[in-house]
């Protein structure tokens, strides 16, 4: 599971839609994976509005990855003079597209199930008396 | 012929023997390709954008996403649910580019509001009409799966789900399900009155007048969930037969694909792993 999808994973549990404990997921015991992948620049810049940037970087200390800084970067700084993409967006290529969850856990901060991730695929299935 | 769905569940009837036959086949692989590219069709999307793929299967709708070049909009990246775990071991031996879970629609779609472009269901969306249990029923859970599709898309996002109804029945209470969630909603009917119909469930979030503003759909007779009150007084009928030459379009859908060589990632993500998947 790509940390780009860690990002907009919530608890699935009714109980917890409503508070803001249950995003993000926090990784225990994870295993980690880096898989080159043809980079989709347009498809990052779609994206950056969308990402809850203190969840990313609270989730690159919890993995121990490096720092992100504080502000999450604007549009402008994903493409240079030359049109090229710039190192910013090449990081954020591999944070988020390439670098994903292979197994361990991800748990809710609210209620504290456990979600666990076998083979990179996470397994959301509730028992029916914790739907 | 019998509907799987009224065989057994569908973590039970795709077991491994099955999914396997299902993933394998030629015709069901062409068929899943060419009503994935119908729902692209009807999401009209613009630029590379985050999809949801609810009920993935092996991805022979998802890789379908993840295969469509720049100059069309793509390739997109996406997520897929599915309850099926033979099912997904298929989709990781063949080594697509989505991410999965393992996940029952039913129980809702756990991602934060806003977060998709556009969501995507192919020939999944009917099992949800089997569900019976003491504590589940086939109305709740179809709720729960389109408030919360409704609520995991951004503003202006769309929704495609092509569903096999298995009566009239059905297909209003799928569709109701998602007028009650908010959504716009029309149906878009390929190949009426053949044995090869098929349905597109074509749903809109919010933001203005749906009919005026939308590109790509201008065969489906969009109905705006504001004004539902109103219009389910009169007797609710939103289809629309889109009958300009379904035949022609799945013929031209076919010679694109055959053009489009399957790239094959030269890193694979996979391989060498174990490829069942037991939680
Ligand atoms: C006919 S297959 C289609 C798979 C894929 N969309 C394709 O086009 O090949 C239907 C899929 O829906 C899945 N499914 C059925 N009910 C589901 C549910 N409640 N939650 C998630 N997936 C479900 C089944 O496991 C199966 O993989
Ligand atoms: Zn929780």
């Amino acid at each position: 599971m790509k940390l780009l999808t860690l990002n907009f994973l919530t608890c699935a549990r009714k109980t917890c839609k409503a508070t803001a404990a249950s995003f993000p997921l926090h990784c225990r015991e994870v295993e980690l994976e880096q898989v080159e992948m043809d980079p989709n620049p347009l498809f990052i810049k779609n994206m950056l509005p969308r990402l809850d940037w203190k969840a990313m970087k609270g989730l690159t200390q919890e993995l121990g990855l490096p720092q992100l800084p504080n502000e999450a970067p604007s549009e402008e700084e994903l493409q240079g003079a030359d049109g090229e993409p710039t190192q910013v967006l090449n990081d954020l290529h591999t944070l988020l597209m390439e670098t994903s969850v292979v197994s361990g856990k991800l748990v809710c901060g609210n209620c504290e199930y456990e979600y666990p991730v076998k083979d990179g695929i996470a397994s959301f299935l509730l028992p029916s008396h914790m739907v | 012929m019998s509907r799987p769905e009224d065989l057994l569940p569908p973590d039970l009837f795709y077991n491994d023997t099955e999914s396997r036959k299902y993933t394998t086949s030629s015709r069901i692989k062409s068929i899943q390709a060419s009503m994935t590219h119908r729902a692209l069709e009807l999401l009209d999307l613009k630029e590379p954008s985050f999809i949801l793929d609810a009920g993935c299967g092996s991805g022979l709708s998802g890789e379908i996403l993840s295969s469509i070049p720049d100059v069309e909009g793509g390739p997109h990246t996406w997520v897929g649910m599915d309850i099926s775990s033979s099912m997904l071991a298929q989709a990781l031996q063949r080594d697509v580019e989505g991410d999965m879970m393992f996940a029952d629609m039913g129980q809702g779609v756990p991602f934060r509001p806003g977060t998709f472009d556009a969501a995507i269901s192919i020939s999944a969306i009917q099992w949800l009409c089997n569900a019976d249990s003491s504590d589940v029923s086939p109305e709740g859970r179809l709720k729960r799966f389109f408030d919360s599709l409704y609520a995991s898309l951004r503003r202006g996002g769309r929704a495609v789900c092509q569903f096999y109804p298995k009566n009239p029945q059905q297909r209003a209470m799928i569709s109701n399900a998602a007028i009650k969630a908010g959504f716009g909603a029309g149906i878009l009917e390929d190949d009426p009155e053949t044995k090869n119909v098929k349905l597109y469930l074509v749903l809109t979030v919010g933001g203005g007048d749906i009919t005026g503003t939308v590109g790509g759909m201008q065969d489906v007779d969009v109905q705006d969930a504001r004004r539902r009150g109103e219009k389910q007084k009169r007797g609710w009928e939103f289809d629309a037969h889109n009958r300009k030459g379904s035949k022609a379009w799945i013929q031209r859908k076919k010679g694109q694909m055959e053009g489009k060589g399957k790239v094959v990632k030269a890193n694979s993500k996979y391989t060498g792993r174990k490829r069942r998947i037991v939680f």
